[in-house]
Formats: C-alpha cells, sequence, structure tokens
C-alpha cells in the first residue's frame, strides 16, 4: 500500500494513500469536529456527504477551506485544523446551522444526545449573528417514528441508512436551496409508505430531526390504573443494553436489576420476551422439520428456505419488496406477538380475568415493535394482544422519572410462568442467535439424539451476511444468515432466481442484531458498543441452566395443559400469523 | 443541388417576433420568382445585433440587413436577389473587426440541420486527421493551443485530456456539457442550433484523444430546438460513418448519447451533472475524486462543455500554433459573449481574448443606451463580480478577470449604467444562486440565504454599519467552506460590489438613501407644489389612491399609502413629481 506522510497541527504522520485528513488526525490523537460524517465499518456504511463543513481544516496551498472528511491526504500536505481560519469558518457554519433550527433544546426528544447541541456547547456559541427565515415543514407521525424536519441538518445520514444500507428507499432530499428537505416519495406521510419503521434512520440521526414516538406515560397510566392488570415483557436486547443509560459499560448486562427497577414501577407481573422465544423456538423448529421432511420425500408444494419471522422491519420489507415470497418465511408470530396473545389468553385463564382487562407491556429495542403491536390480525375483536410498546430509551426514562437509584438496585428475578426462559430464548437479540436456538431445538426434533455442545460457532459473527453448515447427524443443513435489510435483498433475490441453496435463512433488520435496534442507547458511530452489547448476550446464554427451548419446563407446561402440541390447531390460533402483499408506492 | 444564395434569418431573442413572417414571405416571394432552386432560405441564430433586428443576412454576398419587416422581403427579392442592388435604407453599415469568429465560424452561415454544409466548411476534416494521429500527439496539440475551459473555470483542456488519458478505467466517457444556465446567456444554445456538428465533432475528437467509445451530451430539456438539430445532427453524423463503429475505417468507435437536464443551474457543475445524468439528485459531491479519475457510473470521464469543444476542431485543422497567437498569454483563442443590458448593440460577439472592456462595450457594443454614463459591467454571471470605469482597458482574460475579483465564466456579460444601483445587483445575483442552490452544503443552503436577507436589509434601508460587517465575514466564510464552485462563487457579485462601489452601500445604510432610486423601500415620491398644475393624472393612474387634491390645485402624495411604484413619477407631463 501506498504511504503519505504529511504533517498535522505541526505532528509528522505516514498512512496509507486514501486516508481521509480526519482518520489520519484521529491516529495523532486530534479528534477534529464532525456533523454530517458517520463512517460505520462493520455494516459498511459510510456518510461521505461532506454537507455539513464543520470539519474543514486549512491544508497550506489550497486557496479554500478542506472538508476534512472527505479529503484524502496527499503527500507532503500540511494541514492545520485548529488555525482562526478554521475556528471562525466552523463557528460561523455552526451560527448559520443553527440559524435555522428551532431552540427547543428543553423540549426536544434528542437532548443531551444531541450532536448539534454538543457542538454548539463546546463551540461556546452564545448568540446567533445570522438569524433569519426559518425552514418550516409538517412534522410526520408514525406509529414509531416522528419527522421533525425542522430540526433536519441535512446530513442526509438518513438517507444513506435508508437508501444504501436498508435499501428501502423511503427518505431522500427534495427541493432546492433553503427549501432542500429529506422527505418521502411524493411528500407521503411515513406510515404510507414503505418504510419499515427499522428505526436505523432515527438511531444514526444526529439531532432531534428523527425520534421515537414516546408511549411511556401510556405505561404510567395504565400502570396507575386500579382496574388494570399490566404485564411486562422485556427483549433479550434490553438487559445488554439498559445500563449504558445509567453510565454503565457497555456490554454490563442488568437483568436483574431491570427486573427489579420494572417492579418498582409498579408493573404487576414481570415476565420475560425470551420465553416467548422460547416457545417461537418450538413452533418454527417444529414448522421447519415439516417443510424439511415434506421437501426431502418429494413434496413440490413446499418451498425452502424457510426465513425466520421475528423482526417486524424485516416482515414489512419483504411484503412490499417480495409480495411473491410471503408464503416462505414462517409464519410463527415473533416473540413479542407470541407472549401477548398467550398473556391475553393462557395466562388470562390462570388469572382468571377477561383479555381486556390486562394490559400487556412490551420493552423492545425497536422501533417497528410499536408498528407491529398496532397491526390488525395482532388484535382480539380490537383488543391488541400487546397494547404499548415501548423502547429500551423510553424505559431508561421511566426509571428516571421514578425516582429509582437504577445502580443501587438489587438483582431480582422474573416472574413464572411467563418469566422463565432458556439460553436459546436469550440469543434472540443478537445476530444468528434465533437460528442458533432454532438448530438446538431442531437438531433433537430431527435426530432424536440430546445435543451435547449447544453453541454453533459457525453461526456467530458480525458479518452482515453468511454461510453456515450444521450437521444434523448425517444431514448437512445449509444456513444463511443477514442482518441488515440490504443484505437481506441480497438472500432474497437469490430465492426469487431460484439460485437459493439454502434451507433456513435467518434475517434481522439491524446491524448485529436486535442488540443494534432503532430504539436502543444512541450508539453515536460507535459499533464497538453493539459487540460489547453481543458478548453479554452470550454471558447471558452460558450462564443459563436449561439452553434449549423445547427443554423450558413452563413451555413444556404450557404445551401440556393448554396448547396441546406444537402446530396444533391451538398453536396454529394462537401463534402462527399470515402476510400480506403490501405496495410499493 | 447547390444554391447560388442563401438568405439567413435570425430567430433568436428580439428578431424572433417576426422571423417567420419573415420566412414565409421570403418563401412565397421565391416561388412567385422562381427563385425556389436557387435561393436557400434559413432560419439561424443570434448575429449580436438584437436590438436592430430583425436580422437578414444574404450570403454569400454577406450583406447583413438590418430592421428588416416582413414587408421589406419583397424589395429584398427583386432588388437584391435579382438586381444585385443593395437596399441602403435597411443595410448594416457597421462591421465588427474586432471579433473573430472560430467558434461561432459556422453560425448563420450553414444550414445547421444539413451535414453537408458542415462537410462543406472543412467539417469532420479535423476528425480524419487526428485519427491518424497518436493519442498522445492529439493531446500535445491540444496543449500545446492553450485551450482553457469555456465552462468558467478556465481549466487547461489538454491537462484535463490528458488526465483522463491515464485514468485506468475499462470504459471512459466523453461529456459535453450543455448545461448553459447563467441569467442571460444563450452562446451555448446558438452553437448547438447553429453548428451542431462542430460540438459532435470535437466530441469525437476527444473521445479518441482519452479512449472513450461513449460520449453524452448533457443539455437542459428547456432548449427545445437546440435538442432537436442536435439530435439530427448526431443522426447524420452516424449515417455519414463520422459516428458509430470503425470511424472512417479505422478501429476507433464513438457514438453519442443525449441526456436531457431539468434545468437546474448547480447541473452546470460538472460532479452534479454527473449525478444528474446517472438519474439521482443533481448535487455535487467532493473533489477529489475528479471526474477524470471516476466520474459517469465511476468511470473515468472528461467533461469539456460547448464552448470548449466547438473549438476543437478548428484548432487540429488551422494547428496549435495558429490558435495559441490569438490572444494572450495565458488566454488563447477568442471567448464568446452574450452581450446585454444597458448597451447599444445587444448579442452574441466573439472576441479574442485580451480585448479590452471598452472594446467591447464601445466600439463592438455601440457603447452605453440612451446616452448614459458607464457605471459597471458584470462577467461571469451569478458567480462573478463587476468591473468598473478603472477596469475598462484592462484586457480581459481568466487571470486578470481574477485578479479584478471576478471570473470569465460561461459568458453572461451584462452592463450596467448610471441608473442601476449595485447592491440591487448583487441582491439580484445572490437571488438566483440561492434559488439555484442544491441545498447540500451548510454555507450556500443557509449562509447565502443569509447574505441574501442581510442585503434585503440595505437595500431597505433596515441595515446597520455592523451589518455590513457580518456581511463581509460570512461572505468570506462562504467562499472558504462551501462545496462547490456554486456555493464558493456565490458571494462574488456581493464582494465585489462592496469593494468597487462601498460608498452605495453606505449611503443606503448611513443616509437611508439609494443613491439610484432604484430601491423602492427608499424611494420617496413628492408632489413640487410649484410645478404641479393640477391636471389629475397622476391621482388618475394611481393604483392605490395616494394621490389627492382638487382640479388645477397642487396635488399631494399620502406617504403611507404610497407603495413607490412610479405610476405618478413617468405619468407627470409637467415634472412635478420628485424622486429621492
Amino acid at each position: 500500500m501506498e504511504k503519505c506522510k504529511l504533517v498535522i497541527d505541526g505532528k509528522e504522520i505516514e498512512v496509507e494513500k486514501g486516508t481521509t485528513i480526519l482518520e489520519a488526525a484521529k491516529r495523532l490523537n486530534i479528534k477534529i469536529p464532525t456533523l454530517c460524517h458517520l463512517d460505520l465499518h462493520d455494516i459498511k456504511m459510510v456518510n461521505k456527504a461532506a454537507s455539513c463543513r464543520v470539519c474543514v481544516v486549512e491544508i497550506e496551498g489550497r486557496k479554500n477551506l478542506a472538508p476534512s472528511c472527505a479529503t484524502p491526504v496527499s503527500d507532503g500536505m500540511v494541514v492545520k485544523t485548529n488555525s482562526i481560519r478554521a475556528l471562525n469558518a466552523r463557528k460561523v457554519v455552526l451560527e448559520l446551522l443553527l440559524s435555522d433550527h428551532p431552540k427547543e433544546c428543553l423540549t426536544c426528544a434528542k437532548s443531551g444526545e444531541c450532536e448539534l447541541q454538543n457542538l454548539a456547547e463546546e463551540f461556546a456559541i452564545r448568540k446567533i449573528d445570522f438569524e433569519g427565515e426559518m425552514s418550516e415543514y409538517r412534522k410526520d407521525y408514525s406509529p414509531s417514528i416522528i419527522r421533525d424536519m425542522d430540526k433536519c441538518v441535512m446530513c442526509r445520514r438518513c438517507e444513506t441508512m435508508c437508501n444504501e444500507v436498508q435499501t428501502v428507499g423511503v427518505l431522500s432530499a427534495i427541493n432546492r436551496g433553503f427549501d432542500s428537505v429529506v422527505a418521502t416519495f411524493f411528500e407521503k406521510n411515513l406510515e404510507d409508505t414503505t418504510c419499515t419503521y427499522c428505526g436505523q434512520c432515527v438511531a444514526v440521526c444526529p439531532t432531534g430531526a428523527l425520534t421515537e414516538v414516546d408511549y411511556s406515560w401510556d405505561v404510567i397510566t395504565a400502570i396507575s390504573n386500579p382496574e388494570k392488570i399490566v404485564i411486562v415483557q422485556t427483549a433479550p436486547a434490553i438487559r445488554a443494553a439498559l445500563g449504558e443509560e445509567f453510565g454503565l459499560e457497555p456490554g454490563t448486562p442488568v437483568t436483574g436489576k431491570m427486573v427489579a427497577a420494572l417492579r418498582k414501577l409498579g408493573f404487576d407481573y414481570i415476565f420475560d420476551t425470551d420465553f416467548a422465544a422460547d416457545l417461537t423456538i418450538v413452533e418454527e423448529a417444529s414448522e421447519f422439520l415439516d417443510r424439511l421432511n415434506r421437501y426431502l420425500n418429494g413434496d413440490k408444494s413446499v418451498r425452502l428456505p424457510i426465513l425466520t419471522s421475528c423482526c417486524p422491519a424485516w416482515v414489512k420489507f419483504f411484503e412490499h419488496h417480495f409480495p411473491e415470497l410471503i408464503d416462505i418465511p414462517s409464519t410463527a408470530k415473533s416473540p413479542q406477538q407470541m407472549f401477548g396473545a398467550i398473556a391475553k389468553s393462557y395466562f388470562a385463564e390462570i388469572l382468571n380475568v377477561p383479555r381486556e382487562k390486562i394490559v400487556v407491556v412490551s420493552v423492545m429495542p425497536c422501533l417497528a415493535k410499536k408498528y407491529e403491536a398496532k397491526r390488525e390480525e395482532f388484535k382480539v375483536n380490537g383488543n391488541p394482544d400487546v397494547d404499548i410498546s415501548i423502547t429500551t430509551r423510553e424505559l431508561a426514562r421511566l426509571i428516571k422519572q421514578a425516582n429509582i437509584d437504577f445502580l443501587a438496585l438489587p438483582d431480582e428475578d422474573f416472574d413464572r410462568p411467563l418469566g422463565e426462559s432458556t439460553g436459546a430464548g436469550v440469543i434472540f437479540g443478537v445476530t444468528g442467535g434465533v437460528i442458533e436456538a432454532a438448530v438446538r431445538t431442531a437438531y433433537e426434533f430431527y435426530t432424536g439424539k440430546e445435543l451435547r455442545d449447544v453453541e454453533f460457532r459457525q453461526l456467530r459473527s458480525d458479518e452482515g451476511i453468511r454461510t453456515a453448515f450444521v450437521n444434523f447427524g448425517g444431514f448437512e443443513l445449509n444456513i444463511g444468515i443477514a442482518y441488515d435489510l440490504g443484505n437481506a435483498r441480497k438472500l432474497l433475490e437469490e430465492i426469487k432466481t431460484g439460485k437459493s441453496t439454502y434451507h433456513a435463512i435467518e434475517i434481522m433488520a439491524c446491524p448485529g442484531g436486535c442488540i443494534g435496534g432503532g430504539g436502543q442507547p444512541y450508539h453515536h458511530g460507535n459499533l464497538d458498543i453493539i459487540r460489547a452489547r453481543a458478548r453479554a448476550i452470550y454471558h447471558e446464554d452460558r450462564h443459563k441452566e436449561i439452553r434449549k427451548s423445547h427443554k423450558n419446563p413452563y413451555i413444556i407446561e404450557l404445551y401440556e395443559k393448554y396448547l396441546g402440541k406444537p402446530l396444533g390447531e391451538k398453536s396454529h390460533k394462537l401463534l402462527h400469523t399470515h402476510y400480506f402483499k403490501k405496495v410499493l408506492y | 443541388m447547390s444554391y447560388q444564395r442563401y438568405c439567413l434569418i435570425c430567430r433568436s431573442s428580439k428578431c424572433n417576433k417576426f422571423s417567420n413572417s419573415i420566412g414565409e414571405n421570403f418563401k412565397e416571394i421565391l416561388k412567385e420568382k422562381e427563385l425556389k432552386e436557387s435561393v436557400k432560405v434559413v432560419f439561424t441564430e443570434c448575429f449580436g445585433l438584437c436590438n436592430k433586428g430583425p436580422i437578414v443576412k444574404i450570403m454569400p454576398d454577406n450583406t447583413v440587413y438590418t430592421g428588416v419587416m416582413p414587408m421589406d422581403v419583397r424589395e429584398i427579392v427583386e432588388k437584391h436577389l435579382i438586381k444585385g442592388e443593395k437596399i441602403e435604407r435597411l443595410i448594416h453599415q457597421e462591421n465588427k473587426p474586432k471579433q473573430i469568429k472560430i467558434v461561432l465560424r459556422n453560425c448563420g452561415f450553414i444550414d445547421p440541420e444539413n451535414i453537408e454544409e458542415y462537410i462543406e466548411k472543412d467539417g469532420y476534416m479535423a476528425l480524419a486527421k487526428v485519427l491518424k494521429m497518436s493519442r498522445t500527439d492529439l493531446i500535445n496539440e491540444i496543449k500545446l493551443s492553450g485551450l482553457r475551459g469555456r465552462g468558467g473555470g478556465g481549466f487547461p483542456t489538454g491537462l484535463k485530456w490528458e488526465y483522463a488519458y491515464n485514468a485506468k478505467g475499462d470504459e471512459k466517457y466523453v461529456v459535453c456539457n450543455a448545461d448553459e444556465g447563467d441569467p442571460g446567456a444563450f452562446m451555448d444554445r446558438s452553437v448547438l442550433e447553429g453548428d451542431p456538428h462542430s460540438v459532435i465533432e470535437g466530441m469525437a475528437i476527444c473521445g479518441y484523444a482519452i479512449g472513450a467509445k461513449k460520449g453524452l451530451v448533457y443539455i437542459r430539456a428547456e432548449y427545445p430546438l437546440a435538442v432537436k438539430r442536435l439530435a439530427k445532427a448526431i443522426n447524420d453524423a452516424r449515417e455519414y460513418g463520422f459516428l458509430g463503429n470503425n470511424i472512417l475505417g479505422t478501429d476507433f468507435s464513438f457514438d453519442i448519447e443525449i441526456k436531457y437536464g431539468a434545468g437546474a443551474f448547480v447541473c452546470g457543475e460538472e460532479t452534479a451533472l454527473i449525478k444528474s445524468m446517472e438519474g439521482e439528485r443533481g448535487e455535487p459531491t467532493s473533489k477529489p475524486p475528479f471526474p477524470a479519475e471516476a466520474g459517469y457510473w465511476g468511470k473515468p470521464t472528461n467533461v469539456n462543455n460547448v464552448e470548449t469543444l466547438a473549438n476543437i476542431p478548428v484548432i487540429i485543422n488551422k494547428g496549435a500554433n495558429w490558435f495559441n497567437k490569438i490572444g494572450t498569454e495565458k488566454s488563447k483563442g477568442t471567448k464568446v459573449f452574450a452581450l446585454a443590458g444597458k448597451i447599444n448593440n445587444v448579442g452574441l460577439i466573439e472576441v479574442p481574448m485580451g480585448i479590452t472592456l471598452r472594446e467591447i462595450i464601445f466600439d463592438i457594443g455601440g457603447g452605453i443606451k440612451d446616452g448614459k454614463k458607464f457605471k459597471a459591467v458584470q462577467t461571469g454571471g451569478p458567480s462573478g463580480g463587476c468591473l468598473t470605469e478603472k477596469d475598462l482597458d484592462t484586457p480581459i482574460d481568466y487571470d486578470t478577470l481574477l485578479t479584478k475579483g471576478s471570473m470569465m465564466g460561461s459568458g453572461g456579460m451584462i452592463v450596467m449604467d448610471e441608473d442601476d444601483c449595485m447592491v440591487a445587483v448583487a441582491k439580484f445575483y445572490l437571488e438566483f444562486t440561492v434559488d439555484e442552490s442544491c441545498g447540500k452544503c451548510t454555507p450556500c443552503r443557509v449562509g447565502n440565504k443569509r447574505l441574501y436577507e442581510m442585503l434585503e436589509k440595505v437595500t431597505s434601508g433596515k441595515a446597520s454599519m455592523e451589518d455590513l460587517e457580518k456581511i463581509k465575514l460570512l461572505s468570506n466564510v462562504i467562499k472558504d467552506t462551501a462545496l462547490c464552485g456554486l456555493g464558493q462563487t456565490a458571494p462574488n457579485p456581493v464582494l465585489s460590489t462592496i469593494t468597487n462601489f462601498w460608498d452605495e452601500y453606505l449611503a443606503h445604510v448611513r443616509n437611508k438613501k439609494c443613491p439610484s432610486g432604484q430601491c423602492k423601500e427608499l424611494i420617496t415620491y413628492t408632489i413640487n407644489k410649484d410645478k404641479c398644475v393640477g391636471c389629475t393624472a397622476c391621482l388618475r393612474v394611481c393604483p392605490v389612491y395616494a394621490i389627492s387634491g382638487k382640479v388645477r390645485e397642487p396635488h399631494v402624495i399620502d406617504q403611507e399609502k404610497c407603495i413607490k411604484c412610479g405610476a405618478c413619477y413617468t405619468t407627470c407631463k409637467f415634472n412635478a413629481i420628485e424622486k429621492k
């Protein structure tokens, strides 16, 4: 690799040709401020718009300032990152951005997490010299995401994420000049587009232009209603990330404290979505083996591969983009919805109360789950199986509002029966986890033998798209795994063109799986955080006594007492769903 | 079939109003006189005499008739075409020795829709010639000619070709930038409408030089005639074997496709142009990488504008050493300008580099309209700046214009007289760039908008001295930080008027007065009691009923109601309305 020698702020450095000034400066521990720039190597996302001009630096011999994020180094370059010319330009650029930004920090959902706010603070901007007309655009409320484009700084990260990474293609800039705005096709509301609500735009938005719909007050209202029995379920990825909101190192599992906090918040039952994940596995593994056996026996009506269906963003994605393939994904509901269905039937019967008396709250790392909970097919007489879905961030705010000293909480345990789970349920939160959990069960169902080593390393990786083989007692199972919808699209195209050789494919919409979900604490571009969360998840799994879903005694009990058998009539009614062909535009 | 004579009828700009009926009359009378076979009527582009139009030119006599009305046609046919007598009362006396026509060599002389007429004028000879040359010799020839990009920046064309030639790529592209967008400029349109083959030939030569098989013309769809003629010319060139596979029996293959733009000014910026051609939003991207390394679909791409490419065949035919004798040390050849504004002869001119503004404005342009005093000239359109009295004798080339705070630009040249307010002029240009900004980078999207708002404060008398300082500061930061040429140069009209007409800014800010009386908010119309005869003409014409008074008694203007439209001022026959 060709090298370049250059000088930044008086310090000499040698870097590979093609490195940006920003990157080279970072190696010298010079932190040039940025706003639009975002480099998420792991998911191959680089936002290289170079549009904000906050990172401009002075280069000797160049007539204007250069954006360090997009300017490659060259040999002999002399760069000044903190000259008065650069500082002045940076400050003016920030003032310009602020001059067209609502000064609503106090009531903004992004306050404290806002990259523009941080820069304004760092640059000690106390007044804005260039006030003038402000951009105005209608606020767009969808079930999951709020778009408040008045707060948009045109960094275009959301566009890159939506179009290049997720290949959903909902967001794009329209209009010119001062009227430019990131909008949808024909400026429709998000709700009327192909948006999957994956929330990755929210995860990367530097300001409060894209945020989640906050349902936390609905939770407080429900808890304080004496007529209601309020049940909470928490997704596997929550316990791996919630601690970050309270200053803990990323990757610190806080399951016990989380349960204690939920109990303090006043929920009547603290249950675990992991229980439902175990249930999902039993159903999905059975469905898979049923299809596989029929397929291997030459039944032409059976299509493989089977696709996982726990991720609601992914479900909406294939409904819009691959309507011809809607008979391929597993019909098993997602754990969130299985939980709701069981809570409002089986558990309602145990409590001997009508389903309407129960309020099911889910805590999810996800924005699409808010939308999923509202889908019509998950309602009985208008009463949803899951009433309220909140994110990790909303839960953290609830805990803070309730004056709970999270770090001082003792570890507590989930309630029974819907709080017991296996290690297989836990790993649902990370890419490859659902399929690994399914394999642990399917192996034993298929071979009839006991699986000794439950850890399938070949399924674990942070690669966005990968292939693995699992030996099912002589039968070689071919598995595909993808996270982010762009990778998913590649696997689906293969299926469409008949090139796919997989028997089963797991897909999650977010980087690293649910642990990188749009409802998680903001990673601010540091994907090491997501890796740390994955470690926390696997740590939980390793310390579980039972690590195969079908061995969960409460699942066994559920089938014995209530459901009958996997794929049985009752299971089919409560735990399976169907998909709808949706239009692209 | 060869014609003995050609009647060239301008259909551009002002002439357009009568060109159709003139043409019809010609055809009718020629038929009547049985001259249809020997005289050809051709519609052409601007002769640079707009204000004297409609223009008819008879070739090969080289007689230009001005102010031709449809009823004059019979006289032209009967006297000139039949008897060979010139019609003195219509003849255009002035010739323009100061102009040299290289780019416009064929415009108005040939039928642009007839490839044979282009071929007769040595058309496609240059292509045939270069196909026998080595690529590096060809590039060296262009380098030696000293030709620089005519689109605005003035980058040496030969060097640009060399970069594209050296760039590695399995496929390369030649792009012709026909996205002419400067307000008032129509040089490229005229070339494409008047001599499309010269551009096609230029592109093919460039394609050969850099090793491209494909050329694309990015042209705005609002140039329908240019599009039509270009499309026909491409087809004809293909038919004649100047485009397509194995051109002129060599192993060089090249073809051209037309790509339509929607008329966004920023799409004249080469990276934005490429994005637009790819079907994306027309937004510039950071350079490097330059299009020569990674352009259209990431392949090495050479982008030249229409005028640059039209120069190429002449350079090849007449030689680089012929070309580089025209012009100044660092700017060779000619430049086409669209002369406009307060000047007697408006229209297209082609002048050698190094000509002075005085020669352009007073000799070619015929001086300032209505005998008014020259104040300034804006070159480079919204990206340029203004030049004043003191610059009149400066030789015009790329570099002198830059040192004067302006730029060559694509060739817009707008002349201003003593009645023009320079703050308003700066505001006008900035309004254009604010409208045309793509909105990508902060300094252009927000900065230029804020700059415009502050200029509005100045022209409405609401600005303070502090605002003027802010205007300077912001202008400089925008220049320093904006992403593309459009944003970086947008403050130029502001900075250059500040430098040259600081007094006018001060008058607006300190005295709340517009010295030229152009800024509406700063004008007061009053009625001079002594001059007013009470004729009620002003009262009747005022659209907001701001004037009152009895017949034969002095009238008064209610300043609260007055919208400063100036209707009373132009109506009053007694000079009783005073404008301050």
